[in-house]
């Protein structure tokens, strides 16, 4: 890792869309009144998904202005998290590759050679036409599934320099991809189908994952592979309130408890 | 309280102390580096390392545990912590072998060698080697300020000036960017800070990454002789050290101080010292044909003597400045008494301050340390942070741990505070006076209620309608009784309180200093005496002949006739009445430069000559005839207190018509208060920096 600054060049301005903009307010709204700054990664996520993935300086302005809070400490948030980008990235995919020991073991530095060759010399350089960048991260959790990329919000897996360098010309090319595992495997369950357990019916829920096609952030934010999964989760303008569902569903299940019990004493 | 036992030595301390504290009760000396009594904690230099019997098996930060989460024994023992263990001492050997894995070893060129934190401490706990033989990182230098004086390749990542500058000072505008091996210290986009108390950050830096700009490479601490003085750039009266070498103030420090600056000091306090050497007065000058030369001390005494005699005692003004020492303005006012006058005055902005009503109503009766109790607040015409900022800490200091309401009513200036805006003026608080409004049930609502009235709203013409309101409002919502007072004035010079404690004011019917002024206009009055009084109109002046007792070519010197070289406030030994009414004494630090004398020493000699001797020949008979006139003066580092209640009912009962208009603070810039921060070059870059960042703020 290095001193991460940001880009030497900015854009004079940054507005959020209407519809970010209404998303970032309802994000906002989840805290209690003067802990609006708890929203700070959300909507700075927000802001550099609409801007062809990387967080510029008027952003961090915007975003501190938003939330009342001072601008340095937005930087602060900004530069401490690797993943928001301060420097422009390809504007159809920024592969981030997993160098952590498993993918390493299981061929990472050939997907890097891959990135070297077809995108730029160094990470987080823009390849020449602008397309495409890439870096080194740290785990991103698949090591079932070493080794493997992220581009936005989707994963590709158990890669190979072939597949990589295909998946890279089919993105380059616009044509249809598909997240997950880029052999035969469904999920992180064994090459050629299962080996074990066959007598019971795979009765998984969900469907695997869709093809698409991969072009810029602002439309990964939108649709990705994961909302074709799970069905009926939050899409682009929901807000997801896990702490309060779980809360009222607690409340409801001892609601109903209490109630049993005093029918219970009732009756005795 | 809750018993723990530190090193084998058992000792009761609260609960709520956290083991760092408990060792220090208990006599054991934890080093530290991020850890500061008066910020947040942060745990994140694990400097303070001990070994806690029943924890966890490693060290743990005794800065970040509390004695309460402390596991007893399996007996009920007290929880047992040990600092000199085996185990701590290989802790805080890794901790400073991992500091110094990237600080530079440019000790003979740091200016914090001496008096570093780093240094003694690696002397003390470190080991005389590291293992570390990659290359060391560098950090760019950041520019934070014509103050401050970044050297970041030597910051070890404390972030107490982060904290600083977000709890104590109220302005977040440092901050750690980026993280691990990469954090670094800087401004947003490298922008000047704009606090009046950044200098603390230099105090606070347990490193050389952060110094003083102005004093770099100047000085090395142990050359210093050091003098602990009382400043007088505002009416706080903050506790302070003259560092100097030779005659030359090289530094001020703060001292600790915890019923008026606890430990901060504002930058105009701080780096005032460039002005103590510019711009002097340093021998008697006296005006012929129109231009100021150089004269001796015997033929400017016999200028001025022949002036006075001809004008006679009843046509002779003299007004006190801001900077005045108890002592100077006795003297003076022993001699305008000896030659026959009775317009004197302390009171150069104008306040209408009435000594013959108390001196509760003078004061800031609460006191400083009373903020922290205050569970209200209504400001009225006040602007603490630009008018008297280490005081403004501490309102902040409540406001972070009660969240308080403070009311408003005056120029809206961000106290770095929420405020509720009241209204603009009079206004406003004739409606207060008179019972009405919710600000109004909130005061009367509150235990200890405070009103502060600044300065600027009793400087002018209906002053004391305005502090009789304000008095009104203090009785009818409680806030005077015999437990509290929580009526205040927010005095704004370092004479003022003292300067009205001596009756340093018109005496028998005498004028004002706007009478003084008004009537050598007219051309009522022949001679008038300046004591450092540079905040007037000079051309108000008129005809008269003007006599300018200072230290420095301001507008005094500019208009005088004759000057009579004084002493500044580090070069001469003087008592000085903070805002609370609180008697400090400050001993002198250096000397007057050339033929400049102590001020006293000035108008006992003048007085040789303009009629019979002044009867104290030496300071310390002037202290005794002034102890003897007032012998409150006498209880240094004591506030004397009259019949408050009484004081406040009579000043309430005073009335007066209010004018209706706007309250204008009394500090237009906060950097460029008196002659000596006007000749200060450092004063005049920050408040240029000032102007640029409010004109951007307008745009």
């Amino acid at each position: 890792m290095s001193v991460r600054r940001l880009h030497h060049e900015q854009p004079e301005s940054f507005e959020f869309t209407p519809e970010n903009l209404e998303w970032a307010k309802k994000v906002i709204e989840r805290y209690p009144e003067g802990r609006q700054a708890s929203a700070v990664i959300p909507i700075l996520w927000r802001a550099q998904e609409q801007n062809e993935g990387w967080l510029t300086e008027p952003a961090i302005r915007v975003v501190a202005d938003l939330l009342d809070m001072p601008k340095i400490r937005v930087l602060e948030v900004a530069t401490f998290y690797t993943m928001f980008q301060l420097q422009p990235v390809g504007k159809k995919a920024h592969i981030q590759v997993c160098g952590t020991t498993p993918c390493q073991l299981r061929g990472a530095e050939g997907l890097i050679r891959v990135c070297k060759s077809k995108i730029a010399e160094k990470a987080h350089e823009l390849s020449e036409d602008g397309n495409f960048s890439w870096e080194e991260v740290e785990c991103l959790g698949a090591c079932s599934n070493a080794p493997m990329v992220q581009i936005f919000k989707d994963t590709y897996e158990d890669l190979t320099e072939e597949t990589l360098s295909k998946l890279i010309d089919d993105i380059a090319a616009g044509r249809e991809v598909t997240p997950g595992p880029q052999t035969d495997r469904r999920f992180a369950a064994p090459e050629g189908g299962p080996t074990t357990l066959t007598e019971i019916d795979d009765d998984t829920v969900g469907g695997d994952p869709a093809p698409q096609i991969v072009d810029g952030s602002d439309k990964a934010s939108r649709e990705f592979a994961g909302e074709h999964i799970n069905k009926g989760g939050k899409g682009y303008t929901g807000v997801p309130h896990p702490a309060q569902e779980g809360v009222d569903a607690f409340n409801e299940a001892f609601a109903k408890e209490q109630k049993a019990k005093l029918a219970e004493q009732g009756e005795g | 309280m809750r018993k723990i036992v530190v090193d084998g030595r058992e000792i009761e301390v609260p609960g709520e102390y956290t083991l760092l504290q408990a060792c220090e009760e208990a006599g054991a000396e934890i080093p530290r580096f991020c850890y500061h009594d008066r910020l947040s904690i942060a745990g994140n230099c694990r400097m303070c390392l001990v070994e806690v019997k029943g924890g966890p098996p490693k060290p743990t930060a005794s800065c970040a545990m509390n004695v309460k989460d402390m596991r007893p024994g399996p007996n009920g023992e007290p929880p047992e912590v040990f600092t000199k263990s085996p185990m701590v001492k290989k802790a805080r050997e890794g901790v400073m072998e991992f500091l110094l894995i990237n600080h530079p070893l440019d000790c003979p060129i740091c200016d914090q060698g001496g008096e570093c934190d780093l240094q003694d401490q690696a002397m003390a706990y470190g080991v005389d080697s590291s293992r570390f033989e990659e290359n060391k990182r560098a950090v760019e230098d950041k520019y934070i300020g014509p103050l401050v004086k970044t050297v970041m390749t030597r910051c070890i990542h404390c972030t107490r000036c982060v904290r600083f500058t977000t709890e104590v000072a109220g302005v977040s505008e440092l901050g750690l960017t980026g993280r691990g091996e990469d954090a670094e210290i800087t401004t947003y986009l490298e922008s000047a800070m704009s606090s009046e108390l950044q200098g603390n950050v230099v105090d606070l830096c347990p490193v050389g990454a952060l110094t003083s700009r102005p004093y770099a490479f100047n000085a090395r601490p142990w050359e210093l002789t050091k003098t602990e003085g009382i400043d007088v750039m505002d009416a706080v009266g903050s506790a302070i050290r003259v560092d100097t070498r030779g005659r030359e103030v090289m530094r001020i420090m703060p001292r600790t101080n915890e019923a008026v600056n606890e430990e901060w000091i504002s930058d105009k306090t701080r780096f005032i010292w460039d002005g103590l050497r510019t711009q002097r007065l340093d021998r008697p000058y006296v005006k012929r044909d129109g231009k100021l030369t150089a004269a001796a001390w015997q033929e400017a005494f016999q200028t001025v003597a022949d002036k006075v005699k001809a004008a006679g005692g009843e046509r002779v003004g003299a007004i006190a400045g801001d900077l005045a020492s108890v002592e100077d303005m006795f003297a003076l006012k022993a001699l305008m008494t000896s030659i026959g006058s009775n317009h004197l005055d302390c009171r150069q902005d104008g306040a209408q301050l009435d000594p013959a009503l108390g001196r509760s109503t003078y004061i800031f009766n609460s006191t400083i340390e009373g903020i922290e109790d205050a569970d209200a607040i209504l400001m009225i015409g006040a602007n603490p942070r630009h008018e008297a900022s280490v005081l403004n800490t501490r309102i902040l200091k409540r406001f972070r741990a009660a969240g308080i309401p403070i009311g408003f009513i005056g120029e809206q200036i961000d106290q770095t505070y929420p405020v509720t805006y009241l209204g603009a003026g009079t206004d406003t608080l004739a409606e207060m006076a008179s019972g009405k409004g919710a600000f109004f049930e909130t005061l009367k609502n509150a235990d200890k209620p405070m009103i502060i009235v600044g300065e600027g709203a009793v400087a002018r013409e209906d002053g004391q309608a305005v502090l009789s309101a304000a008095a009104r409002v203090a009785t009818s919502v409680g806030a005077v009784g015999d437990e509290w007072n929580g009526f205040n004035l927010l005095a704004n010079a370092a004479s003022r309180v003292g300067g009205l404690d001596i009756g340093f004011t018109p005496q028998n019917g005498g004028l004002s200093a706007g009478g003084i002024q008004e009537a050598a206009g007219k051309g009522d009055l022949d001679v008038v005496f300046l004591l450092g009084a540079d905040e007037m109109d000079m051309d108000a002046f008129g005809n008269a002949f003007v006599v300018y007792i200072g230290t420095h070519g301001d507008r005094g010197a500019h208009r005088a006739d004759v000057i009579l070289p004084g002493a500044a406030y580090t070069e001469k030994p003087g008592t000085y009445v903070n805002l609370e009414g609180r008697v400090q004494l400050a001993p002198r630090a250096a000397f007057p430069p050339g033929d400049a004398r102590e001020d006293w020493a000035i108008f006992r000699a003048l007085s040789g000559h303009t009629g019979e001797a002044l009867p104290f020949d030496s300071f310390n008979e002037l202290r005794a005839a002034l102890y003897e006139a007032y012998p409150h003066l006498l209880g240094v580092e004591q506030i004397e207190r009259g019949a408050a209640a009484e004081e406040i009912s009579r000043l309430a009962a005073v009335g007066g018509d209010l004018q209706g208009s706007a309250f204008v603070s009394s500090v237009s810039d906060f950097y460029l208060t008196n002659p000596i921060a006007r000749a200060s070059a450092v004063m005049a870059e920050c408040s240029q920096l000032a102007r640029s960042r409010a004109l951007e703020a307008a745009e």
